[in-house]
């Protein structure tokens, strides 16, 4: 134990000592939530809890009475019985009914999470290793007819923004240490939103305590969820099947917000599409591609590849003074847009950046960390060499 | 295939490493499974011990993510098929042929050789954490394809240890089968079995029929890492959910294996201590084997999540549920047993009702985790980490400290010390609570299970645990301590040290001769 | 009972145990894993449909519509373009349509690609009736090559009620270091095989 972690622990006593009632706050159950759904899960939760603690002080009341009464030491004398087809048949007939009543009761929940009646709006939810991707599929009949191409669709990756130095205990923890992400997903409330999900790579599961909804992200079959949030908020919760090394930094982050605002924000998100488009074909100086580089890394390659570019060797592999990112720039993009031929860690990243975002990332990996190749890649360069092929 | 040797009845086992290398006999083998249990034991305890340490605060402190992977990979591999299954079948090797009045197991040279291979399977699967790349990363339940596509180099080992594994486990079933079906002393009729004899019985069939289905598993892993078939991969046809349902089917019935010699061996304490016969015998027996028979219709209860269609749930919510029908007749029989009783608590006995009362808890949770609707919150939450630890630490762990002291005096010729036994009772007991109680409050406040780090709001529970995790892996050093001390200092044992102890084990002198019931005993 | 009797029974028990395993085994690669594809199949459960079906003479439900989602994804390592060029269409029950799917392999190799399908919710998949599909089959694609796809489907009038819309998602991965061969076909083979 490290000294650091005996003083904080040494801390965190004083402060129960000095304040006791702190352990009202604690959150040691499950949340109601904000769905209809949620707070009948709940309260079966409960209901199956308290049959649980009734059946435990019976059954424990009378092991205990006979602990203490029917010891040796106080002079008790073992009776001689051993069998009673009555008692046997009564309290394997009273479970029984107990349980049935407990699925019963649970079988109406399970029919209402069941109901997928057409919902306003669809969400497809993609799990990757370690982040995940939201896109809203354009579901009104009025959007149908510009949907030819849908040029401008609101998709966009969900990443953990919790800095390395707070995870590495350099810097004081934030209030949603590891629940905060860039881009939260929006939805409205009062609204039926139906959630598709699957995965590029490996098994996620997609949960938020708040809605009560957890499902399964798994690669090349989609699932389907849904929920009707009743009050605005933002609700956070995370991925919840391993998925490897990342497993712990890849938070789910949903603001409800009301449905004028959704609107609004759907039309600004639509916006920005438009905008980052744009970017695509924009001159860039230096300057900017490194800047928007070393944002854009840090949020897509570090995780592997680490901040520093040392890698994680073998599996991931370093960047600083590697064959790659100081030989040539055609290779060097090659294994970012289509990814390793070898490796299925390194991910075809064409199909998940946008041009200007490669174009900046290759920037700086190719002159960051002491890798000074003055190489400059633009976003042309990215467009012409999937174009050229 | 083999045979059964009478001929050396007239002189006791040979000297040195050979009699352990080439033991045949049942007592010898049955103490290699339980030093090599116990070892195993301490060894996933310290991977424990590095996840907990890690755990103690928010923010990484001492290990990185993969390796965080590793431990809780390797802490669940070895804990279930190093510690908690060698124990069972090591309290087999040595307890069945004498509670059946048998001279030996009835096929001992297959008993030396599943004994053999599993420190080889142990040896291979502890390496990988040396390998370029690390060891097995993806859990003890490596759902693919993170452990194909995407596993480090060192699956390959992992997959054949886990053949080795399952050969050895299967070994041990047929061997413990044939015993007691065909090395039963005249008059040991099938209701005068012990209730450890039953439940090892139905321990050993579940085990030929499912350990086959892991050893099928993991061969179509190294079909799809290596020979280019598609079991597992979408890509080519095959899916990954087919993966989950034959591991939970292999899987469900595995957890059944760990907790039902566990049943026998509290069966057998609690009437030695209560001083009065079990309660329902013809109950338990038929409880066991129903626990055994639903346990093949309720592997999906672990897939409530992946996407299973209405009737589905339904299905596997009721038959999970049904479960705690039979579960439930166990423990009041155990109560039942107690109550008018004369009953003294020596550390067996306070290890059995430690059992009872934090295993029905584990069944409690059990229960709460089988309503499908709520499962939806509770899966893969350190609410299930609380469960299955509380049916598996202070339920099958208990079960085997209670037999170690329970049998120990019969074992090796000494008395343990009963203060010191009790001190490693209320050491164990407060650790096991103070670890894994408090993770049924992180899961329902929402803290998914294998994460190496966690928000803050979890921080102050897991510290707890993390205390809690510290202060029962250390008193177990007092269990080891207790075992050699007694083995070296015991207080001589006589034949029967316990006064409401039955059975046939304690009509032979303690310690047990290496050759016992060579003329059978007389069973009335 | 004699010593040599008690060896028999044993090398008995031996024998059924060993049968048991193997038969355990067998069991596993051929009954519990094409049951597993059986009940997909008979139920839709996960919504993939590889097989092609005859375009059926249905009778038109003028009075229904149903809303078909396309999505096209790609599995992280597969770099190619691929997307629907239509991403949402309305479909009367019994109607035969058509759509096409783009894929580009901007690579510098040539590659081969297999589309998984998989229908959401998966209670329709067994009303979704594809007679074309480049599901069916891989796709082969060289290097800067692209290609149009085409997918026919006509949905069954006795789709339940309940179901307004359908999302079809297709998940492209690159198979070409398996293509061709083994492992495409052997799980085919084993669909078939049922």
């Amino acid at each position: 134990m490290s000294a650091r972690m005996q003083k904080s622990a040494l801390a965190v006593l004083a402060t129960y000592l000095c304040a006791p009632n702190l352990f009202a706050e604690f959150r040691v159950n499950m949340p109601e939530g904000v769905t209809r759904i949620s707070e009948e899960v709940y309260s079966l939760h409960m209901l199956v809890f308290w049959v649980c603690v009734v059946i435990a002080i019976i059954v424990f009341g009378l092991m205990f009475y006979a602990i203490i009464k029917h010891r040796k030491s106080k002079g008790a004398v073992a009776k001689n019985f051993h069998e009673s087809l009555k008692v046997e048949i009564l309290w394997t007939a009273i479970p029984a009914l107990i349980v049935f009543a407990l699925g019963y009761r649970a079988f109406f929940t399970l029919e209402k999470m069941y109901d997928y009646d057409d919902s306003a709006l669809t969400v497809e939810i993609v799990g990757y290793q370690w982040k995940w991707r939201y896109s809203y599929l354009m579901d009104d009949a009025a959007k149908e007819d510009s949907a030819q191409g849908t040029q401008f669709p609101v998709s966009f990756f969900s990443n953990l923004i919790t800095p390395e130095s707070q995870i590495n205990n350099t810097e004081a923890k934030g209030e949603h240490y590891l629940l905060e992400v860039d881009e939260p997903l929006v939805l409205p409330v009062g609204s039926k939103v139906r959630f598709i999900l699957t995965s590029a790579d490996v098994i996620h599961s997609w949960w938020v305590p708040q809605l009560s909804v957890k499902k399964d992200a798994i690669p090349g079959i989609v699932n389907e969820a849904w929920t009707l949030i009743e009050k605005p908020g933002t609700y956070r919760g995370q991925c919840t099947e391993l998925c490897g090394k990342g497993h712990g930094f890849m938070p789910v982050v949903v603001q409800a917000v009301s449905q004028t605002e959704f609107d609004q924000w759907m039309l600004g998100k639509q916006d920005e599409a438009r905008q980052k488009a744009s970017l695509n074909v924009k001159t860039w100086t230096m300057g900017e591609l490194m800047e928007t580089g070393e944002r854009a890394y840090n949020t897509y390659c570090a995780a592997c590849h680490q901040a520093n570019g040392e890698g994680l060797p073998p599996a991931f592999p370093a960047l600083k003074n590697s064959a790659i990112a100081l030989g040539p720039v055609e290779a060097h993009l090659d294994i970012v847009i289509n990814g390793s031929r070898v490796n299925p860690a390194m991910a075809a990243f064409g199909a998940q950046l946008s041009a200007a975002e490669i174009a900046a990332i290759i920037t700086y990996e190719r002159n960051a960390w002491g890798n000074n190749t003055g190489d400059m890649v633009t976003p042309q360069d990215v467009s012409n060499f999937g174009s050229s092929q | 295939m083999t045979t059964l040797d009478h001929d050396h009845s007239d002189h006791g086992p040979a000297k040195g490493l050979s009699r352990w290398l080439f033991s045949t006999n049942h007592k010898d083998i049955g103490t290699l499974y339980l030093w090599f249990s116990l070892s195993m034991f301490f060894l996933g305890g310290l991977f424990a011990m590095v996840i907990r340490a890690e755990l103690f605060q928010p923010g990484l402190q001492l290990v990185q993510p993969e390796f965080f992977n590793q431990m809780t990979t390797m802490h669940g591999l070895i804990m279930v098929f190093g510690a908690v299954m060698p124990a069972f079948v090591g309290l087999a090797n040595w307890m069945i042929p004498l509670m059946i009045g048998a001279p030996d197991m009835a096929l001992p040279r297959m008993n030396n050789l599943s004994f053999w291979i599993l420190p080889f399977a142990f040896a291979m699967l502890v390496s990988t954490l040396f390998m370029e790349g690390g060891a097995p990363d993806f859990g003890w339940t490596f759902y693919a394809p993170l452990s194909t596509t995407y596993a480090p180099p060192s699956v390959t080992f992992f997959i054949f240890a886990v053949h080795i594994m399952g050969a050895s486990s299967i070994m041990g079933a047929i061997n413990v089968i044939a015993t007691i079906l065909n090395m039963r002393a005249p008059g040991m009729t099938w209701m005068k079995m012990p209730l450890f004899v039953w439940t090892w019985l139905i321990t050993a069939f579940l085990l030929i029929a499912v350990m086959p289905v892991l050893a099928g598993v993991v061969t179509m892993m190294l079909m799809d890492i290596h020979f280019g078939t598609s079991f597992f991969s979408a890509a080519g046809g095959g899916s990954p959910l087919l993966f989950q349902h034959l591991f939970w089917f292999f899987g469900h019935p595995e957890v059944y294996i760990m907790i039902l010699p566990a049943f026998g061996v509290v069966s057998a304490i609690i009437p030695a201590f209560a001083r009065k016969k079990l309660f329902g015998y013809h109950s338990m027996v038929w409880a066991t084997a129903s626990i055994a028979v639903l346990s093949f219709i309720v592997w999906a209860h672990h897939m409530f999540t992946v996407g299973i269609p209405f009737a589905g749930e339904l299905f596997f919510m009721a038959s999970t549920m049904l479960i705690a029908v039979p579960t439930g007749v166990k423990v009041f029989n155990w109560v039942a047993t107690m109550f008018h009783g004369s009953m003294t608590f020596e550390t067996p006995m306070l290890f059995a009702i430690a059992f009872v009362v934090l295993f029905t808890i584990g069944g409690f949770s059990g229960l709460m985790l089988a309503v499908a609707p709520a499962d939806f919150q509770y899966h893969d939450t350190y609410f299930v980490v609380a469960h299955f630890h509380y049916v598996l630490v202070p339920g099958a762990v208990f079960s085997i400290i209670a037999a170690t002291y329970y049998w120990l005096p019969k074992w090796c010729g000494r008395m343990y010390n009963e203060t010191l036994g009790k001190t490693h009772f209320w050491l164990s007991f407060i650790g096991v609570n103070v670890t894994f109680f408090p993770q049924h409050f992180i899961g329902l406040a929402g803290m998914p299970r294998r994460i190496p780090d966690y928000a803050v709001q979890f921080a102050d529970f897991n510290m707890v645990s993390s205390i809690g995790a510290f202060f029962f892996g250390s008193s177990q050093l007092l269990f080891l301590f207790i075992i050699i001390h007694t083995i070296v200092a015991g207080k001589k044992a006589e034949a029967k040290p316990w006064e409401g102890a039955e059975g046939l084990e304690w009509t032979v002198p303690s310690p047990a001769p290496h050759h016992t019931f060579e003329t059978p005993p007389d069973v009335k | 009972m004699s010593a040599e009797q008690t060896r028999q029974k044993n090398r008995n028990v031996v024998l059924y145990g060993i049968g048991t395993v193997v038969f355990m085994l067998l069991f596993v690669f051929f009954v519990l894993r094409p049951m597993y594809y059986l009940i997909c199949e008979w139920t839709g459960i996960t919504g993939s449909q590889f097989e092609a079906s005859e375009t059926k003479n249905l009778a038109i439900d003028e009075n229904r519509a149903v809303k078909v989602q396309f999505l096209a994804m790609n599995n992280a390592t597969m770099p190619w373009q691929f997307q629907p060029e239509q991403s949402q269409l309305t479909v009367k029950p019994g109607e035969v349509k058509q759509v096409y799917f783009y894929a580009k392999n901007n690579t510098t190799n040539d590659m081969v690609a297999q589309a998984v399908p998989s229908l959401s919710p998966f209670e329709a998949t067994n009303y979704f009736i594809k007679t074309e599909c480049f599901c069916f089959n891989s796709q082969p694609l060289a290097a800067g090559e692209s290609v149009r796809m085409g997918l026919v489907f006509q949905i069954d009038p006795d789709l339940p009620a309940w179901v307004k819309t359908l999302s079809l998602t297709y998940t492209l991965f690159d198979i070409t270091d398996s293509a061709g061969a083994t492992a495409a076909s052997f799980n085919r083979l084993a669909l078939h095989n049922l």
